[in-house]
């Protein structure tokens, strides 16, 4: 018999019932709530009479209707202004209040995007199933998890049953061989394998991550890289376990300790592909050959490295693929042959589950340290994960140097990288965003998002427009 | 839920790949904590000139002319034409609801997203997959004829077009059965109660570490 990949494996551990017709009932170790996925899920439990399944197993926090203006936020939940963000919010609150659920309120210092507090507290550990009615979940398989977003009829099933009816997925292994310039960071890295792959190239898949420049990745790397497997059509990414990853999941909040701790490690080692695993597809990349990514269009798949030009439309013989590309160029505001370089963003957003962890931040820091955000750009704006991350961050003195660049130092919540809060661009407004979806409208009515990395926001911020961060002289 | 056997209906297009669910139902909409009244925003950016915003009155905003669902000749469509990886993007469950409330009961493309595929068949619609090439003479063939109408037959699995084509598409079997019947599968999966309580106590042995840690 064949190996097996970590996806098997972590699949296997899995089965509570194989059924003939080739579905299976999984068992969910892990469910994260918030406040979007969940209220019709909790109404649904009611209506039916069903009782919560297994309390200890959920975890909820709100995070994409916050606010993260200071003022607004000091009031709770409360001063929400928007009054239909407000009653989102305290929905949550309230359901949580009903099932007993643990929550991170709004302003508990826990609080922050689900995708940054589930790994930093420890609550989703290597070898769970982790799932959460947000597509960004895969972001857990980083820790070497099988983790996916749901919608919200599981989210209801998986607090009826604490299970889900599942069909396993193929395997894929993404590979990055050799090593990165300096520069050229995790979220490089996904965004060229978005190009390689397509925006579709993972459907049907689970992504394993691996290589050399993956092994050499701290765990923010590696959620950074898992958070986007999504966006390459794949609905769970992950990444084997090794030292990295339990020299972080050591000592969290809920992570276990002494004698379990060795019971769990000597599992968790377990947890990574056999050497004889067959995998449907294998792409592999070179490490050197990446260089900082820039999205144009608005897919994920339109990205070029920062020295490329736009498509031009007149060149591609696919009439679909060429009606595609006129269309983003139209959406955009940008014309065909044009370089990226020569792109201008009015606003910079560093943030979201994708880049506002501890290491994101350090990055961007340090290139706009002692330096100010170009006048051409209305707003930067640097929103924190988690509340556990804002303090970090402000012990480190990055706050400071973000403020004294002319940036806004903001609460932690999902903000204007879907712009359901006040944090939104205005229509035609370019935005260079650390987050991972450049759709239509994603970031407000009309706006036009940039995908790059911290430090390519960062330099973006200062610059006025997009530069090879590869040649920034940091002070 | 709405059992799915047997329907017929007016086709309308969606004539582009990569269809995300931004873009099938806007943000500012999920704020709703309900899981009905989508309908009238379902393709929101794209159906109407302005922004909308949430309990807004649809009626009264100006509406793109040239948007497929806006004409005449596709009023009263149930069922959407579209391409490769429709749904991509966030798992919002709002985006088969609004494709729900505003008439659909069946998506044909050449490919979906994952997520989006599995949302459908918890709301009583029907994602088929046909070949590009098929996808591609159905939007030939729509294009052609106003008032074109498909037939959809889930029990055997085919699509019957005017003309009198036959297009057989796959669906796994559990998903065929519950959508055909109708079935809550929260209830089909209590029903493996036993199981799932015998899973869990050898899974407090085998990993202690994840119960009772967070309380």
């Amino acid at each position: 018999m064949a190996g097996q990949t970590l996806y098997d494996k972590l699949w296997h551990n899995h089965v509570v019932v194989q059924r003939d017709d080739g579905s299976a009932v999984i068992y969910i170790d892990r469910h994260l709530l918030h406040e979007v996925t969940s209220p019709q899920a909790f109404e649904g439990l009611r209506l039916a009479g069903r009782p919560l399944w297994r309390r200890d197993a959920n975890l909820a926090v709100p995070d994409h209707n916050v606010p993260t203006e200071a003022v607004e936020r000091s009031g709770g939940v409360a001063a929400i202004a928007d009054p239909v963000s407000r009653l989102q919010v305290q929905t949550l609150d309230d359901n949580c209040r009903d099932y007993d659920i643990v929550e991170f309120e709004i302003n508990d210092r826990r609080q922050g995007i689900v995708h940054v507090v589930g790994p930093e507290q420890g609550a989703t550990l290597p070898g769970m199933t982790v799932v959460c009615g947000d597509s960004h979940t895969s972001t857990h398989g980083a820790l070497g998890a099988l983790a996916h977003g749901i919608g919200t009829s599981e989210v209801e099933h998986v607090l009826a049953t604490q299970c889900l009816i599942q069909q396993k997925m193929k395997n894929m292994l993404v590979r990055i061989d050799g090593a990165l310039h300096r520069g050229v960071t995790a979220k490089d890295v996904v965004l060229a394998v978005i190009g390689e792959i397509g925006t579709a190239g993972g459907s049907g898949y689970a992504i394993e991550f691996g290589g050399d420049v993956v092994r050499g990745m701290s765990m923010e790397g590696r959620m950074t890289m898992c958070n986007m497997s999504i966006e390459a059509g794949a609905r769970m990414g992950m990444v084997a376990v090794d030292d990295t990853t339990l020299d972080y999941v050591k000592g969290r909040t809920y992570a276990p300790r002494g004698a379990m701790w060795e019971q769990a490690e000597a599992a968790w080692r377990e947890l990574h592909s056999d050497d004889d695993a067959q995998f449907d597809r294998v792409v592999v990349l070179r490490g050197e050959d990446i260089k900082p990514q820039v999205t144009w269009g608005t897919s994920p798949e339109m990205v070029l490295p920062v020295d490329g030009h736009l498509p031009d439309p007149a060149m591609i013989d696919n009439a679909m693929q060429r009606a595609a590309v006129e269309r983003a160029l139209q959406y955009m505001g940008l014309q065909a042959g044009m370089s990226i370089t020569d792109i201008r963003p009015d606003r910079v957003f560093i943030g979201s589950c994708t880049n506002s962890r501890i290491e994101d931040l350090r990055a961007a820091a340090a290139v706009v340290k002692g330096r100010r955000v170009a006048s051409s750009v209305k707003q930067a704006l640097v929103v924190p994960g988690s509340g556990e991350v804002k303090k970090q961050a402000e012990a480190e003195g990055l706050d400071q140097i973000f403020i004294e660049a002319g940036m806004e130092w903001r609460e932690p919540g999902c903000s204007m990288c879907l712009a359901m809060n006040a944090d939104k661009l205005g229509a035609g407004e370019h935005c260079a965003s650390t987050s991972n979806r450049n759709f239509e409208g994603r970031q407000g009515f009309g706006g036009r998002t940039h995908l790059v990395s911290p430090a390519m926001a960062a330099a973006a911020a200062v610059a006025g427009h997009f530069v090879d961060v590869r040649n920034w002289q940091e002070q | 839920m709405k059992s799915f056997t047997l329907h017929s209906g007016i086709v309308a297009p969606m004539d582009r790949a990569n269809v995300d669910t931004d873009l099938i139902i806007p943000k500012q909409f999920l704020k709703s904590i309900k899981r009905s009244g989508f309908g009238p925003n379902l393709f929101d950016e794209l159906r109407y000139l302005d922004e909308g915003q949430p309990g807004q009155d649809c009626s009264t905003r100006p509406l793109n002319p040239d948007f497929a669902l806006n004409k005449p000749r596709y009023r009263g469509a149930s069922i959407l034409l579209a391409r490769a990886n429709f749904g991509c993007g966030s798992s919002r469950e709002h985006a088969p609801w609004a494709l729900e409330d505003f008439g659909f009961r069946c998506v044909i493309a050449p490919s979906f997203a994952d997520i989006f595929y599995n949302n459908c068949f918890k709301n009583g619609i029907l994602p088929i997959v046909l070949d590009a090439a098929i996808v591609d003479t159905l939007f030939q063939q729509m294009y052609a004829s106003e008032g074109y109408e498909l037939s959809v037959d889930l029990e055997h699995q085919r699509v019957t077009s005017p003309s009198g084509e036959i297009y057989s598409f796959e669906v796994d079997e559990f998903r065929r059965h519950c959508l055909l019947n109708g079935l809550d599968d929260i209830g089909l999966t209590l029903q493996d109660a036993e199981a799932i309580r015998s899973y869990e106590q050898g899974l407090r042995k085998r990993s202690p570490w994840l119960f009772d840690a967070i309380r």
